[in-house]
């Protein structure tokens, strides 16, 4: 089960600047923790998050261990055309998220 | 009403009903004010603040049927019916002489009405169902019944609250009545109130119950931390919110 939180104006001044939020639930586990059983609980962390506009790429990251649970991304674009941007977080144990969020830009 | 709008309420609701609070020469303060700015305006952003993903998680377990009674909470509750039900609990339920808190109610409904298992402690679709619920009472003052059955169990409460106890010989009151507004090491000691109840921890990475943070406080102070089911924690939830009547329901609360 999916749980995202997505910030984003639901309209933009064209060549404004505007930025989008968006928070997942995630455990980030680091893969350096021993469990209860003492053994090493492995690394489920997530890898990549893009963002695209209308398909094409806005912003992209690549995460590390290092990065809290349920982690906060927070980026500005330029709004340039109305249409869809599409977050998309992917990790491991086949972890992948896409949420879309519709932008009118006038 | 947009996101902006609502968070210049909540603030604004926040910041009139600590007023309200600290009209005479009450000196309580929640947690919250105590807080950096920075946490605050996480707190205060339900786009930022993490807690708002266990509130969501919990709506959708809110009408998800459970156990093999096959019932949803919904089934039985409007959600709009828990306004103001976290500010009041601990409570006696129906046909029962002890308190429960609110997650002991959460398990009650569970084993007897949807007759599945009963959720272990810190789950986190308990921790979620008990934050939807708690939300449901956000900006509402805390205000603890006036069932006198109640009375020797929040007097046992305040008589926990001022046990010295642990191998450094402290009490709750000694840290939380006493030295509040000071500092341990760099951290500000705050009152200790409960009104944020599951707070997101950001130490803990996720949401965690005021049972969590008494047992944190009991470690803490290198005492022994009594069993998960044990009654001292719902005796002291009890003197706590007495001690905290009045502050605002904050859940989710951030804290540090």
């Amino acid at each position: 089960m999916s749980n995202v939180l997505i910030n984003a104006p639901k309209t933009a001044k064209s060549g404004e600047l505007i930025e989008l939020k968006a928070l997942i639930m995630h455990p980030m586990e680091t893969g350096f923790r021993p469990g209860t059983n003492g053994r090493i609980i492995p690394r489920n962390i997530i890898q990549r998050f893009v963002a695209t506009w209308n398909g094409e790429e806005i912003f992209s990251m690549a995460f590390s261990p290092a990065i809290a649970a349920n982690p906060f991304v927070s980026f500005f674009v330029v709004a340039r055309q109305s249409g869809t941007v599409e977050l998309h977080w992917t990790g491991d144990e086949g972890f992948d998220v896409k949420e879309q969020v519709a932008i009118a830009v006038g | 009403m947009t996101s902006r709008a609502a968070i210049a309420l909540l603030i604004a609701a926040f910041a009139a009903s600590y007023a309200l609070a600290q009209g005479s020469d009450d000196k309580r303060r929640s947690g919250y004010q105590d807080m950096g700015e920075a946490l605050q305006k996480m707190q205060d952003d339900d786009s930022a603040n993490p807690g708002m993903l266990f509130v969501q998680l919990g709506r959708q377990l809110w009408d998800k049927k459970a156990g093999s009674a096959d019932k949803a909470c919904a089934d039985c509750h409007a959600i709009a019916v828990m306004k103001g039900v976290a500010a009041r609990y601990p409570a006696i339920p129906q046909g029962a002489d002890t308190p429960i808190d609110l997650e002991g109610r959460i398990n009650l409904c569970r084993t007897e009405q949807q007759r599945g298992a009963p959720f272990p402690p810190e789950d986190q679709e308990l921790l979620a169902l008990e934050a939807w619920v708690a939300y449901q009472s956000r900006g509402e003052p805390i205000a603890p019944p006036d069932d006198p059955r109640l009375a020797p169990f929040r007097a046992q409460g305040e008589a926990l609250f001022r046990l010295r106890r642990g191998q450094l010989d402290l009490s709750c009151a000694i840290c939380h009545d006493d030295n509040a507004g000071k500092k341990l090491a760099g951290a500000t000691i705050p009152q200790g109130h409960p009104n944020g109840y599951p707070v997101y921890r950001l130490e803990w990475q996720t949401l965690g119950s005021l049972k969590r943070r008494l047992r944190n406080c009991l470690f803490g102070i290198r005492a022994e931390t009594p069993a998960w089911s044990a009654p001292d924690y719902v005796a002291l939830e009890l003197y706590l919110m007495q001690r905290a009547r009045g502050l605002p329901i904050e859940v989710p609360a951030v804290r540090p």
